[in-house]
């Protein structure tokens, strides 16, 4: 058996292909694992909602649009609780998909460290690397912040308008005589979103796969003794993150646009 | 921790997903969500009209039978009315009745009085004749002696 060394770093690498002449591992290369999982994943997420959306029901409606339902519910009422910007056709999707999406990526936490791994050795190449869980790869968790980030800045400008929006920038919360140092604290709070929604989920999913690898470390029949309470743990731990995500994204939203 | 067009790829599919959710799931559950919001509401709300309505219509019944209790009465005292005029009006028609059979029976009688009177008379006069002739021994002429018996019945 290898080194734990090799086993740990054998676990946290990616499938990296190249997609430039350069070799693999600069800008543009793509992390096939995260990118197909979380494609997947995506698409059971929609196609199993708009399945539901389709056949609903007013009357009788079964257990899994009940349960559709119920998500559906939570979330909107999240967004009824925390975003005064007024009616938006895009904010109750926008955080149902963050929701559902974080939750199923977080999910491949669930899957045995080793699962994936074993079935590439016996299965496929023994060298294949690949990475389940998607939401611990530092890119998924960045493209979905920065995204938000682009549309917290949408939400403002749309709210006061290009020019409001750049006065406030200047102007808020010292006003106006201070615009170098408004301009700083504002860019700043600006920023620190995408970069705290993102590293927030990261660091979470990303310790607790670590935490699965090294506990898968130790003898085989000790390992439930750390491995059955992180797993349990880790069952709020996922759905906890979803939630804050989702939170978090409304919250930025509303406070965009609302006026400092 | 290394950036690079994953990135992109996964901002790419996040916008797919999103727009997606935005157009096939959110708002046909939407609007089954809020018809159903409305057919609760709808109920509830023939629920109530429906109690208030039988609460009505319960007073209606109250107030009805109200009404016939005092028709019933009103009625029996009636009722009572007729018999007693009935009664009364029997007792007259009996009385008079009574008066009638009454009379007719005194006047009947008062005919028979007089009848058996004239019938005494002549037969006395008869007599009368008889004892004249046996007293006298001899045939009275009848006819000669009309007038004669006649003053005689007169007198008796």
């Amino acid at each position: 058996m290898a080194s734990s060394t090799e086993y740990i770093i054998h676990h946290l690498a990616h499938d990296n292909i190249a997609l430039s002449d350069a070799p693999a591992g600069g800008f543009w290369s793509l992390h096939l694992d995260t990118f197909c999982v979380s494609l997947v994943l995506g698409f059971i997420f929609v196609f199993a909602f708009s399945v539901v959306a389709r056949r609903a029901k007013v009357e009788n409606p079964g257990k899994f649009q009940l349960f559709v339902e119920l998500i559906l519910d939570m979330v909107s009422a999240q967004v009824r609780d925390i975003y005064h910007g007024g009616k938006s056709k895009v904010i109750v999707p926008l955080s149902l998909t963050i929701f559902c999406w974080i939750f199923l990526m977080n999910l491949m936490d669930m899957l045995p460290v080793d699962l994936i791994n074993f079935l590439n050795h016996h299965l496929a190449d023994p060298e294949q690397k690949w990475r389940i869980v998607p939401s611990a790869d530092v890119n998924a968790t960045f493209a979905m912040s920065i995204s938000v980030f682009f549309l917290i800045i949408g939400y403002g400008i749309k709210a006061k308008g290009v020019r409001g929006w750049l006065v406030e920038l200047v102007s808020a919360p010292f006003g106006i005589k201070l615009a170098p140092f408004n301009l700083l604290l504002q860019l700043i709070e600006l920023l620190a979103k995408p970069l705290s929604l993102a590293l927030r989920l990261f660091g979470n999913m990303y310790a607790g796969e670590v935490v699965f690898i090294l506990i898968a470390l130790l003898p085989w029949w000790v390992q439930w003794v750390l491995g059955g309470p992180w797993v349990i743990f880790h069952i709020l731990i996922i759905t906890l993150q979803a939630f804050l995500f989702m939170v978090l994204t409304i919250v930025y939203l509303s406070l965009a646009t609302e006026a400092h | 921790m290394d950036i690079n067009a994953t990135l992109l790829g996964q901002a790419i599919t996040f916008a797919i997903l999103v727009l997606f959710t935005m157009k096939f799931v959110w708002p046909p559950l939407n609007n089954m969500l809020e018809e159903r919001a409305s057919k609760i509401a709808s109920g509830l709300a023939a629920a109530e009209k429906g109690k208030q309505e039988l609460l009505d219509a319960e007073f209606r019944v109250a107030e009805e039978l109200r009404h016939v209790q005092v028709r019933a009465v009103e009625i029996m005292g009636n009722a009572e009315k007729r018999a007693d005029q009935i009664v009364e009006e029997a007792k007259d028609r009996s009385r008079v009745e009574a008066e009638k059979i009454l009379n007719d029976a005194k006047s009947q009688i008062e005919q028979e009085f007089v009848r058996a009177r004239e019938q005494l008379r002549s037969q006395v006069a008869i007599l009368a004749v008889e004892g004249a002739k046996q007293i006298l021994k001899a045939e009275v002429d009848e006819s000669k002696h009309q007038k004669i018996l006649a003053t005689i019945m007169a007198e008796l």
